[in-house]
């Protein structure tokens, strides 16, 4: 296989995004080519079919299926109100008659003869999508929604919680490798994206809820700490729908881990700008990753050099910065410093492709190279 | 000489090349299978990664691509100018192959809701239709699963399958039942994966009688989505004592091929090529296994442990049944196994130092980053105790679900009042598996093949003489496929290419106090050996690949190894890499509650197997 190695995640300084704006189901679409939207337009919507409510016509007045369509007083197609009667069975000698009242309001659907079963229809759900991005719609997909597209600086991260949200960039920490307690947490924040550094603690997430702030985005979180907000332990990473009042993107991984220097330099410097965030994390096949987008002015950022795109496109090479993403070298970033072709045995007695890393300290160790992801010179 | 894909008659006689891919979720893997002097042996094997995705969108590019690295490593030419897998005319053409065959689980596999009238009868019957099959089952819909009904439409509508399949109701009994749930379904409008004007594919396999309203049902007029395309089989309950799950598995086999393949990019054009059905991977597994099973009058257990989901297959006297643990796995689950297993369950099988906490955190480190690999023996050591809970939890399904016909009416007499004995028991029993195959990365990869032997033995727990093996390439859904068009190439490279023996475990069925004996032995043969273990003892005798002995063991009173309590047996054990494994840690196996205790049995097993010998192991991986 091509490739041994994890490509990093995507950092850019400046990058022209698209995003796709879809209608789970076909509907209408409320812009045009060229239209201009900002993040909390709706781009389209649409109506999905209402619930439906069973009930269980026969057994309710007593009867054999086959009479229930004789004793409906609604008939396929009118409307229904719930608490209004829509049948009557016929009674013993025309008394003691048993009125039937609908459970839901709607339409009725279905009058069943063999089941006695009556089907009633709910009004549609309107189902609407918003922008999310702030840009220029460029293309249109007829009865599904549009394509959105701006210049943006944009930033992955590895995991999230929470969904679709934006707000203002607020920088809670003085470094990426600071720690996000509570106490960098201040009522201003409410409605901000809360820029941490490195492991954000649990009081600190509280507190991000507690004055309502849009999103947290640090570099690491304990497991511990996101069992502790999502009120269960995380079985399988496929996210984005947790209400808990808050969209949480981790950058870097679980533990106590900065955030990458390069990352956090580039949130930072867009402080009091719009970020659209979401947390959405979706790991098998078609990996989703959760991301940052802040739309930017022309020429912004225009001159920043992409270090991740440029390290990808000469593939691994020495001096090539990685980070180490496995225990026992876990969150250590250093640069390629051998890349030996045949495989090593491991201390785990496996067999693999290695490369050796030098740390800043000087030291040097040898790692899988399926163990390291690319970063940022 | 040779002509592109003019698929020639399946005689078995001249078929002596054989080309088979498995198109894989992420990996498209293609061997070459060959008669050598007579007999069929796998030669060459090559893999490239699966293109169902953009930018190719077209899986047959990575069938090109994976049979393009046979060809290079064969020196036979198999791809043809245009890109088709060339087939030849004659056996002495040195060019391109007899014939082309695959399997699929590429783009999510087959993702099937059932819906039955009873859960623990016809629903279940439906449910073990579909997963033999091949299929995921994402949902079991049943008049009596403790939903209400509007709680079943709404999970019905949040689905999106590949298909439905229907049944209830035993034919000529009553029919409201089934079209009741019908009935729910079709307003529910479920919408395939697919999208766009695909037309929902419902099987229908219940109540005969009821067919005529079950198409009434499903008959959608004037409707936009798409509406249903509805088949008819036989019912796969006609009565309560017999299940006939056969016509609804071939339909389920049919409508993928038909519907859900065609609307995958590139298979219309691997459909053509192929020279038998595709078939969905995990059936082409259970065909195979199945077929070995039948040939050789044996029982099978069959595991594949991936990163996502642990697929387990058994056959006991004949009867076949396959489950998927769909978030028990490695990579992507390896957190839901911690979650579903309990941490403290894991790091039973630890006898090193670890910091809960700091695990936890490499635990999902592991699951959003699932492609690293452990780099330490401590990280190993985890991992594999991780992989004993993925796997016991999944075997444990797996039972539950194997089990004699629910609700079949059972005549007791006197003699019955003391048996527990009901219907619905499992069928899968640790005492008469006679083989036990491993596969998928944790077992096949393991540094140390002792290792996958007390992986299997640890979760699957078998009980008196059970030979190991693993798959080392995951071949079986290649041989599964190829049986079903040459039994005897796919038998042959299964017993020569496929299956690596690990060795033997045998194991005392009973309970009883540290020290006090379990069982004495005596081997002859290729190795000559005799001793006795007292309870909670585990000894390894070595016996190397291709050897067999004849063992003779004698248990202590209260313990069975397949004649019964206390009484003596002798069989053939084979031998391997693990050798003999005398396993007297009791059935079910228990480890001491005391977490020290526990640690000094975990050390004992780990020293009498050498599984992590020479390993340098320090505690938290430092």
């Amino acid at each position: 296989m091509a490739k041994a190695y994890t490509p990093g995640l995507k950092v850019a300084a400046r990058t022209t995004h698209r995003a796709r704006r879809l209608l789970p189901i076909a509907g209408k679409v409320c812009v045009s080519v060229g239209d201009v939207v900002t993040a909390d337009d709706v781009v389209a919507e649409t109506f999905m079919d209402g619930d439906i409510t069973p009930m269980n016509m026969a057994n309710r007045l007593s009867c054999p299926a086959s009479e229930v369509a004789g004793l409906m007083l609604k008939q396929i197609g009118d409307s229904v109100e719930q608490g209004a009667p829509i049948a009557r069975s016929k009674g013993i000698f025309g008394a003691f008659k048993t009125e039937v009242i609908s459970d839901a309001t709607g339409t009725i659907e279905q009058v069943s003869s063999v089941t006695g079963q009556v089907m009633v229809r709910g009004a549609a759900i309107p189902v609407q999508v918003r922008a999310y991005l702030s840009g220029k719609v460029v293309e249109v997909l007829p009865r599904e929604g549009c394509i959105i597209e701006n210049d943006v600086m944009f930033v992955q991260g590895i995991f999230g919680i929470g969904g679709e949200t934006e707000g203002i960039i607020r920088v809670a920490c003085s470094s990426h490798d600071q720690i996000l307690e509570a106490d960098l947490i201040t009522s201003e924040m409410k409605g901000a994206v809360i820029l941490g550094g490195a492991r954000m603690t649990a009081a600190a997430l509280r507190k991000a809820i507690e004055v309502e702030a849009a999103a947290v985005v640090s570099g690491g979180l304990d497991d511990e700490d996101l069992k502790e907000l999502l009120g269960r332990d995380l079985g399988v990473a496929i996210t984005g729908s947790e209400k808990i009042g808050i969209t949480v993107i981790v950058t870097e991984g679980f533990g106590d881990i900065a955030m990458a220097a390069r990352t956090w330099r580039l949130l930072a410097d867009r402080a009091g700008r719009i970020a659209s965030v979401n947390g959405a994390t979706q790991i098998r096949a078609g990996v989703m990753r959760p991301e940052i987008l802040v739309p930017l002015e022309p020429g912004e950022n225009e001159h920043e050099v992409d270090p991740t795109l440029a390290k990808q496109a000469g593939m691994l090479d020495l001096g090539t910065t990685v980070r180490v993403i496995r225990d026992p070298y876990f969150g250590l970033l250093g640069e390629v410093s051998a890349l030996p072709t045949e495989p090593a045995v491991l201390g785990s007695g496996s067999r693999a492709r290695v490369l050796e890393v030098r740390f800043p300290d000087g030291a040097t160790a040898v790692v899988p190279r399926a163990n390291v992801e690319l970063i940022e010179g | 000489m040779h002509s592109e894909p003019d698929l020639p008659d399946l005689d078995p006689d001249r078929i002596k090349v054989i080309v088979a891919t498995d198109c894989g979720s992420t990996t498209t893997k293609a061997i070459m299978i060959e008669e050598v002097d007579g007999v069929y042996r796998q030669t060459f094997r090559g893999e490239a990664p699966t293109t169902v995705e953009e930018p190719f969108a077209d899986v047959t590019v990575g069938v090109v691509n994976s049979v393009t690295e046979l060809q290079e490593l064969s020196g036979r030419r198999l791809i043809a100018e245009d890109g088709t897998i060339i087939r030849r005319t004659s056996t002495d053409d040195p060019v391109g192959c007899d014939i082309y065959i695959s399997t699929s689980s590429a783009g999510g596999g087959l993702q099937m809701m059932v819906a039955g009238v009873v859960r623990e009868m016809t629903a279940a019957s439906a449910k073990r239709a579909a997963l033999g099959a091949g299929a995921i089952v994402m949902d079991v819909i049943a008049s009596n699963d403790k939903r209400r009904p509007h709680e079943q439409i709404q999970r019905i509508r949040e689905l999106r399958p590949d298909m439905v399949l229907l049944s209830g109701g035993t034919d000529g009994g009553n029919s409201t039942q089934v079209v009741q749930l019908a009935e729910l379904v079709a307003p529910a409008k479920p919408r395939p994966r697919f999208g766009g004007a695909y037309q929902l594919p419902i099987i229908y396999a219940g109540n005969t009688d009821a067919r005529d309203e079950i198409e009434r049902v499903f008959t959608v007029e004037d409707d936009a989505t798409g509406g249903f395309d509805l088949s008819i089989v036989e019912n796969l309950r006609p009565t309560m004592e017999r299940e006939n799950l056969g016509p609804a598995r071939d339909c389920i086999h049919d409508v993928f091929l038909e519907h859900v393949m065609a609307h995958a990019p590139g298979y219309d054009k691997l459909i053509d090529w192929t020279n038998a059905p595709i078939m969905p991977t995990p059936g082409a597994v259970g065909d195979i296994l199945q077929t070995i099973a039948r040939t050789q009058g044996i029982n099978a257990v069959g595991v594949d442990i991936g990163g996502a989901t642990t697929d387990v297959f058994s056959v006991f006297d004949g009867t076949f049944n396959r489950t998927v643990s769909a978030n028990l796995g490695m990579s992507y689950s390896i957190s839901n196994v911690c979650a579903e297993a309990g941490m403290d369950q894991i790091l039973r099988w630890v006898h090193l130092d670890m910091e809960e906490r700091e695990l936890r955190n490499r635990v999902k480190n592991k699951m959003i980053r699932p492609t690293t690999i452990p780099q330490s023996a401590e990280a190993l050591v985890f991992e594999q105790a991780v992989a004993r809970e993925a796997l016991r939890l999944a075997y444990q399904q797996h039972k539950e679900f194997a089990t004699t016909l629910k609700g079949v009416q059972q005549q007791r007499t006197v003699g019955d009042v003391f048996s527990q004995e009901v219907s619905g028991s499992s069928i899968v029993d640790g005492m008469t598996l006679d083989l036990l195959v491993g596969s998928g990365g944790v077992l096949s990869h393991a540094p140390r093949m002792q290792q996958t032997a007390m992986m299997l033995i640890d979760s699957f727990e078998p009980e008196g003489f059970t030979t190991l093996a693993k798959d080392s390439i995951f071949m079986m859904p290649h041989l599964g496929v190829l049986s079903s068009v040459h039994e005897r190439a796919a038998m042959e490279v299964f017993e020569k290419d496929c299956l690596v023996v690990l060795g033997t475990c045998i194991a005392a069925k009973g309970q009883g106090k540290p020290g006090k004996p379990c069982f004495s032995y005596r081997m002859s043969g290729g190795t000559t050996a005799s001793g006795a273990l007292a309870y909670g003892d585990l000894v390894v005798v070595p016996l190397g690949a291709g050897e067999t002995a004849e063992v003779e063991v004698a248990p202590a009173r209260g313990f069975d190894l397949g004649n019964g309590p206390g009484k003596p047996i002798t069989r053939t054990a084979k031998g391997g890499p693990a050798g003999i494994i005398l396993d007297a840690r009791g059935r079910r196996l228990e480890l001491p509650e005391d977490p020290e205790q526990r640690r000094q049995a975990v050390t004992r097993m780990v020293k009498a197997t050498g599984m992590y010998d020479d390993l340098e192991l320090a505690p938290n991986g430092a």
